[in-house]
């Protein structure tokens, strides 16, 4: 049942209202995908039983006409998420065995919707990295190739398992987070539409914390529609979570297809790097393009505090995610390695439990933070952080939206960046500003690079301004007409 | 206090911070219970437990008892307050980090009038009350080799309300415990109860001579758990620090703890890595911002404080400022006294049997006020029927003995008892009449000028009515028939 697994949320949606296809059969393709392509290494836990129970709910709902808005939909759960009696470990070591006995409001909006779940996917440790990996389950491979050489490629991070599911149809969507451009990053490498929401528009209960301030959970798919569903679907205000926005989710698909005639989009001159690859520049030359085809305006704009984003988001990320981490402690959840003292037991599990990424992250959070360097470094980029947040503000009265691309580069080697994290760091520099801002940030796929790989372009919008993103992206989507597919897939 | 030392004459230096749990149902930042006693890991959310995904969401009822406590003791409130993580790792500390508030805490200075032995009254600085979440109980009693923990406290909101360092001898720091204590208890923000835990107090001690203006170097006494305590704590580590300082040596500043068996202060065993706490706003929660109007609608609903009650006793019921102080010191005795007193000639003999008789007994059963064996009604019923002359005093303290005894009234039992005051002239006039001529050898003297005799005689016609005779006609009868 190929066929099935190349159907897009949307196309899926009206066959199985239309009765033409089931829930069931739907479910059982992309399962059967699921285990074909075990060598990608996208999942953790595969949970094929609860699929096709879910799938047959949805088809019951379905026949007496109330299945919800995603009713039947098969789709992969980034494994950061809590899932209820499921095997939850954010790809650490450290959580073994973890099984919590509560679902997060993202997924459990998605049941609510009547969204069928095939699995946990894999992730870099705890959302730390750009390649998937620092995962403890192993690195995942994107299924796309470069022309004429077989070496795996990194599918991009942190939420690499669920960009290569969607990908390699495992499955129809899939939910990621972004603190840094965990969704739009790997979205870009793997050739997909990935959207991380305005900070406080999904719910964060329940899903494991790396950065609190700037964890955001959104869907990646294979086209806008298919990621307004899921948006729709997943948002909305959770009184569980303070920072969640009491705001009403609008119909995000009523926004696709909107002229975007006399619509400003902002170029930021900050984002024209040094020795950024021609490849990208072109591609970015190509968007404004399009977008001026269909009527909308380009706007040169400035940026001007960029260049501080990386540095103030590798202090503000790692100072949150070194107190956030420290209740893995081996006392009540998961792995314990014992210890001749309590210090000792916090040392051999934390030791044990923490891969090299998220040790490195925690010494660097707990350092920024101590007495005498706490002004010097997380104080003064939380400076940077406001700064450009108000370079966003003054950006937004010249335009509506801002065009970047995704990514500096396309999908590298396994192991090509293994050795310098700063290199690594570097992947995220068009999209952490997104995340410090708190703004909502859409990647599209829009073109192939010279090798054969995916490259994605980024929509920036103002906050809760989603639907100029879907608007625009749609118009991006159509333009570039993607339609290449990996060479690997379900 | 001072301390005479060897080298000169010192003074002490204290500030004091408590810890006072918020009356409450749920806990600072989840919905869990907070009763005390329960069975351990029974009152325990998956956020006090810092599972995964879990987040924080404020209590809003505790940020009003904040509020309110704050506005008891006349300190500012602050209408935007921020809630930080303090870093640090045990086994009782779920997340690895307290949410408390650091820099911009709910409710900034305010001051406390404390009310010395000697019926004078000094205020004290309060420099600040912010909310944090309590850690849970470890407990290393239970088995040889491991520590259990109980979580059940894990994320009770507690009130951290710190003192300037404006005291001077444990008694104005006993004074201030009670006064913070009987103004928590007013107002229903804390109970107040040592015992249990849900105040705790630390308190940082200095020592310098008289008249010099730079403090000592302070040691901080840790998590002392009753008034008493805290007082001998003081005195102990006050001469200590004297005594170290006069030969020589020089304070640490360090933590210390306090061993009421021994009735010492001791070092806490020096950790071997120094706290660094590494504060920072906690991403979870946003700022507390509260609305103006909000805050006055509970400064105007806040009930009548002990400094206010005092004054009113004073002024309505003509108490003496020191039993005023006495009877507004708890709660719940200003209320059975005024319950008493209230509508009563004779306020003043209300304060008089509240604060002797009541007292006595209250003490002698070890219960307090709220369970009196004599309601404030019954006792009322008593001091009415002093006050329209049917029984006498002392008969009274007969009958509030049996009153106490059997719980039943005042009035049934001198009907019973037949305990009814004689004050038929007639009747009276014949028992004096009897003892007079009883005693003429007394009677000589009295008239012979030994006026002491007549507390003698009065006694006597007292014994011979069964102590039923009003004892004010009974004197004026004698002194009319003795011709004094």
């Amino acid at each position: 049942m190929r066929g099935l697994t190349d159907l897009t949320i949307a196309d899926a949606r009206a066959q199985l209202r239309a009765k033409k296809i089931s829930s069931r059969e739907l479910t059982q393709a992309h399962v059967d995908a699921m285990a074909r392509c075990r060598e990608l290494n996208a999942f953790i836990t595969e949970t094929p039983d609860r699929a096709l129970s879910m799938a047959d709910a949805a088809d019951k709902a379905l026949k007496g006409g109330d299945g919800g808005t995603l009713a039947g939909i098969p789709l992969a759960i980034k494994d950061l998420f809590c899932t209820e009696g499921v095997l939850t470990t954010a790809a650490s070591h450290i959580l073994d065995g973890f099984r919590p006995p509560y679902e997060s409001t993202v997924s459990a909006n998605l049941w609510k919707a009547g969204a069928v779940m095939l699995g946990k996917t894999n992730l870099d440790e705890f959302a730390m990295g750009s390649s998937n990996t620092t995962s403890y389950y192993g690195p995942v491979h994107n299924p796309w190739r470069k022309r004429g050489d077989n070496r795996p490629l990194v599918p991009g991070g942190s939420s690499g398992g669920s960009a290569v599911a969607v990908a390699a149809r495992i499955a129809m969507g899939a939910t990621g987070t972004d603190t840094g451009g965990s969704i739009r990053q790997p979205a870009a490498f793997c050739g997909l539409v990935g959207l991380k929401p305005t900070y406080g528009r999904c719910s964060r209960w329940g899903i494991v914390a790396f950065a609190s301030s700037l964890d955001q959970a959104g869907p990646m798919t294979r086209t806008v529609r298919d990621a307004a569903i899921m948006l729709g679907a997943m948002a909305g205000h959770d009184p569980k979570d303070s920072t969640s926005v009491p705001r009403p989710v609008p119909d995000y698909e009523a926004a696709l297809g909107q002229s975007i005639k006399g619509l400003r989009f902002g170029i930021p001159k900050e984002y024209r790097l040094d020795g950024m690859a021609p490849e990208i520049e072109k591609l970015w030359q190509q968007g404004i393009t399009w977008l001026k085809a269909a009527g909308a305006e380009p706007v040169d704009i400035s940026l001007p505090h960029t260049k501080h984003a990386l540095p103030a988001y590798y202090i503000i990320a790692p100072a949150e995610a070194s107190s956030n981490l420290a209740r893995y402690d081996g006392v009540r959840f998961g792995l314990r390695v014992p210890g001749d003292s309590l210090d000792g037991m916090y040392e051999n599990t934390r030791a044990k439990g923490f891969g090299a990424e998220v040790r490195r992250r925690v010494l660097i959070g707990t350092y920024v933070l101590s007495a005498g360097y706490y002004d010097a470094y997380y104080l003064k980029a939380q400076r940077v952080r406001s700064l450009i947040a108000r370079d966003f503000t003054e950006a937004y009265r010249k335009c509506d939206v801002i065009l970047t691309p995704t990514a500096p580069s396309a999908a590298f080697a396994i192991g090509e960046k293994a050795d310098d994290p700063i290199a690594m760091y570097l992947n995220d520099v068009f999209t952490v500003t997104v995340n410090l801002a708190g703004l909502p940030g859409i990647s599209v796929p829009a073109g192939l690079s010279a090798d054969g790989l995916p490259l994605g372009l980024q929509l920036i919008g103002r906050a809760f301004d989603e639907e100029t993103l879907f608007c625009v992206a749609d118009v991006v989507e159509k333009a570039a007409n993607f339609t290449a597919k990996p060479s690997l897939n379900g | 206090m001072l301390i005479d030392g060897k080298t000169g004459t010192w003074e002490i230096v204290i500030g004091l911070e408590v810890h006072a749990q918020v009356t409450s149902q749920a806990k600072l930042f989840s919905g869990a219970d907070t009763a005390f006693g329960a069975e351990p890991n029974t009152q325990v959310s998956f956020v006090d437990a810092a599972f995964p995904g879990m987040l924080p969401v404020i209590n809003r009822f505790c940020v009003e008892q904040a509020v309110r406590t704050g506005l008891g003791l006349g300190a500012q409130i602050n209408l935007r307050s921020v809630f930080d993580r303090k870093n640090y790792f045990y086994a009782d500390l779920p997340a690895g980090y307290q949410i408390s508030q650091y820099t911009q805490p709910v409710v900034g200075k305010g001051t406390m009038a404390i009310d010395l032995p000697d019926g004078t009254s000094r205020d004290i600085g309060i420099t600040r009350l912010h909310l944090e979440q309590d850690a849970g109980k470890s407990m290393h009693d239970q088995h040889p080799t491991r520590t259990y923990v109980d979580l059940n406290r894990s994320g009770v909101a507690l009130m951290e309300i710190v003192s300037e360092p404006d005291l001077r001898s444990p008694d104005e720091a006993g004074a201030y415990l009670r006064k913070l204590r009987a103004i928590l208890r007013y107002l229903g923000t804390c109970d107040g109860n040592m015992e249990e835990g849900s105040m705790r107090c630390d308190a940082n001690v200095s020592v310098r001579k008289v008249g010099s203006k730079e403090f000592g170097t302070r040691c901080e006494i840790k998590n002392v758990n009753s008034v008493r305590f805290v007082m001998q704590a003081i005195e102990y580590e006050a001469r200590r620090q004297v005594d170290l300082v006069e030969e020589g040596g020089t304070v640490v500043q360090e933590t210390r703890l306090f061993d009421s068996g021994k009735g010492v202060t001791r070092s806490m065993r020096s950790k071997e890595h120094a706290h660094d706490y590494r504060y920072f706003p906690d991403p979870d929660l946003l700022p507390l911002v509260l609305e103006k109007l909000w805050v006055d609608g509970l400064k105007a609903a806040l009930p009548e404080l002990p400094d206010a009650k005092k004054d009113r006793f004073i002024a309505k019921y003509k108490l003496t400022p020191y039993d005023a102080g006495v009877l507004v010191a708890e709660k719940e005795s200003a209320e059975y006294f005024e319950a008493v007193a209230r509508d009563r000639k004779d306020p003043k003999l209300a304060a008089n049997w509240v604060m002797s008789e009541l007292f006595a007994v209250l003490n002698r059963k070890s219960v307090d006020i709220t369970q009196s064996p004599v309601t404030a009604a019954a006792l009322a019923g008593l001091l009415n029927l002093i006050e329209n002359n049917t029984i006498s005093g002392r008969i009274a303290k007969d009958v509030f003995a049996e009153m106490v005894d059997s719980g039943r009234d005042a009035t049934a039992i001198v009907e019973e008892k037949g305990l009814k005051q004689v004050t038929d002239t007639g009747a009276i006039e014949k028992a004096v009449d009897a003892v007079i001529a009883a005693n003429a050898d007394k009677v000589e003297q009295i008239k012979g000028g030994k006026q002491q005799l007549i507390g003698w005689f009065v006694g006597q016609v007292m014994k011979g009515t069964g102590g039923k005779a009003n004892p004010g006609m009974v004197n004026e009868i004698l002194k009319k028939k003795l011709g004094i």
